[in-house]
């Protein structure tokens, strides 16, 4: 990048903003009381007052964490079996459970998880993992099926057994459309875990919910824009990282 | 004579010799509330038809575990999900004590286990069969008739879920119809918006990105956040724009989860726009345009039909997602099947999230088919015409 203008670094600079806004306002919402102050009525708390946000910024970002790594166990697994040899039949199925799966509004699946297993931060859990799991299995899926024949003919060539192909050769060129998969989740995974909160997990969502309750858009407003943000900046981050595995892999920028 | 097994079917024979022996079969609870005790299939169901089940569901399970031609598959899992969908209602009667109106009978997770392992089968069996899109709808309408019957015929009449519904038969249906207003209303203002801005991000490449950035950042507020931020510009709307109050425009309530769903269908509407624009070839462009075509026979006449499948399917996107995320508006006084989901939840009344999530499920299910099918049916069309 040697033509470095000011477009070219526009973008980084507005992360940057927004990292050090968001860090500010999780550890100091105080500082940005007065913003906030003309969106509430009756003298009401302008910042959520019943927990910090910096530990339920924390907690909330845990629950995506568990139930991504969740996921990405477990669809991965499952996208290996069905195109190995031995688990091919159930390709075609795999295919229209994850289409069916992927009908279930998240609002019903955490609904229905919490007779299972209570209220709080299981069900919401359970509810991301879930959703978290179709669009990581469709990814790896595409990845581990559409590799290049020549590649896979060559590895066998070179007398590799399945496993050396699978974990040298397969896994690490299908690893850019897996981090996408992992990355739709993540950011799907954000917004559903405000939902959780209805079911008493403890997730920024407790603010927005606060702020419904009570009528005050402030807490809605300040719940809202960390989710969102959080959102933004992971997306970025997860993209630079598939970006970076695309190009080391020699597949250059898509 | 070597017995081969089908690999599917030893996940399916598990789950159900799981369900069959050694889960319950139904709930029974003196009233709507209390902890309820589990009955197996033997326990809930009269003398002869309790064994009988059993028999139904192991055959079934067997046919399954071995190598059989579909069509006997495809029997055997429809046999089982009839058998199981009709004698639920027999046990719900069996077990209620007579003239108990307060005995509270549902399905348990045997029941729910056994639906889903021949559900698998049936699925399993629906893939293979390869079905054309129009048979997919015909499986989907027969299956809504037969569920429609057993409502109608009141045999599941005995069943929690429907007492819950039998209370709330009026609300049920007004919510229904919010809901399904919400979902289809506003995924319709998306395309009505959507389309025009997704040909003019096509033409304009300068505001192609920044439009779809806006919109990507619109996806990640969560929904829970951007139903209440709309409250208070739609409450300033009514109180400060003449007749927008009449309209039905309001702070609470139905407007704002209106355009909620609207701001979040415009994504998949205008992105799937752009790329199906884009993916017209070249060729037919230039082709149309040495026809001497104007810009706007050649939008209609041949971009417009090439791109439809694509825009077809951003829109089965957007109409799945908004059946499920319109239960979010019963949060704000919007309405809709949301509105059990969460009273089912305060009063942690099972009964009543299921009356509200399983008619959401079902209608996501429905619309996510028939859509499916739809684009099928204009893709293949397409190809047919256009001998690759």
């Amino acid at each position: 990048m040697k033509e470095a203008g000011l477009k070219a670094w526009l973008p980084s600079l507005l992360r940057l903003v927004l990292v050090v806004l968001l860090i500010a306002f999780v550890t100091n919402p105080d500082w940005f009381e007065p913003l906030l102050k003309p969106l509430t009525e009756n003298n009401a708390p302008v910042i959520y007052n019943q927990g910090s946000l910096l530990s339920l910024t924390l907690l909330h970002l845990r629950t995506v964490l568990i139930a991504t790594v969740a996921a990405t166990i477990v669809a991965v697994a499952l996208a290996i079996l069905v195109t190995r040899p031995a688990g091919v039949e159930f390709l075609p199925l795999s295919r229209s459970l994850v289409n069916i799966g992927q009908t279930f509004p998240p609002v019903a699946v955490l609904a229905l998880a919490v007779p299972a297993v209570g209220f709080g931060e299981k069900p919401t859990l359970i509810a991301l993992f879930l959703y978290g799991l179709l669009p990581i299995f469709e990814n790896a899926l595409t990845g581990l099926t559409t590799l290049p024949v020549n590649v896979v003919e060559a590895a066998r060539g070179a007398g590799m057994t399945g496993w050396q192909r699978l974990v040298k050769v397969e896994l690490p060129l299908s690893a850019p459309i897996i981090l996408g998969g992992i990355r739709l989740s993540v950011v799907i995974s954000l917004a559903t875990a405000t939902i959780g909160s209805t079911v008493a997990a403890r997730t920024l969502g407790e603010v927005i919910i606060a702020g419904l309750l009570s009528n005050n858009l402030a807490f809605i407003l300040q719940g809202g824009l960390i989710v969102a943000a959080l959102a933004v900046l992971i997306y970025d981050g997860l993209s630079a990282i598939e970006r970076y595995t695309a190009r080391r892999m020699g597949q250059g920028t898509a | 004579m070597t017995i081969r097994f089908d690999k599917l079917g030893v996940v399916i024979a598990v789950i159900v010799a799981y369900a069959a022996f050694a889960a319950p079969f139904a709930t029974f609870r003196a009233n709507r509330i209390v902890p309820g005790e589990a009955r197996s299939i033997l326990d809930a169901l009269p003398a002869v038809t309790g064994p009988l089940l059993l028999a139904i569901v192991l055959i079934a399970a067997l046919i399954a575990l071995l190598k059989t031609p579909l069509i006997l598959r495809l029997a055997a899992s429809v046999a089982a999900l009839a058998a199981l969908a009709l004698l639920i209602g027999v046990a719900g009667s069996f077990l209620t004590p007579e003239g108990n109106t307060f005995a509270r009978i549902s399905p348990a997770s045997g029941f729910w286990l056994l639906i889903f392992a021949f559900t698998l089968l049936l699925a399993d069996v629906l893939t293979r069969l390869n079905l054309s899109p129009g048979a997919r709808i015909g499986v989907l309408v027969v299956a809504t008739a037969a569920i429609g019957l057993l409502l109608v015929s009141g045999s599941w009449n005995s069943l929690s879920i429907l007492k819950e519904y039998a209370n709330r038969a009026d609300s049920f249906w007004a919510e229904g119809s919010k809901h399904v207003t919400l979902a289809l209303g506003s995924l319709a203002a998306a395309v009505i918006a959507g389309l025009p801005l997704g040909i003019l991000c096509h033409r304009v490449e300068k505001l192609r990105a920044g439009v779809l950035n806006v919109l990507n950042i619109i996806q990640t507020i969560p929904s829970i956040a951007l139903f209440g931020l709309l409250i208070a510009p739609l409450g300033w709307v009514a109180t400060h724009v003449p007749g927008a109050a009449s309209l039905g425009i309001r702070g609470i309530g139905t407007a704002p989860a209106f355009v909620a769903l609207f701001l979040y269908s415009l994504l998949p509407v205008v992105a799937n726009t752009v790329v199906g624009l884009a993916g017209v070839p070249r060729a037919a462009n230039d082709a149309a345009r040495g026809m001497g075509m104007t810009e706007r026979q050649r939008l209609f006449g041949v971009e417009f039909p090439l791109a439809f499948p694509v825009i077809l399917t951003g829109i089965r996107i957007v109409l799945v997602q908004n059946i499920g995320l319109a239960t979010i508006a019963a949060l704000i006084g919007g309405g809709g099947f949301g509105v059990f989901v969460f009273q089912g939840v305060g009063q942690t009344a099972m009964d009543l999230v299921l009356l509200g999530a399983i008619p959401t499920v079902a209608l996501a299910f429905a619309a996510a088919i028939i859509l499916d099918a739809v684009i099928e049916m204009t893709s293949t069309k397409r190809r047919e015409a256009q001998p690759a």
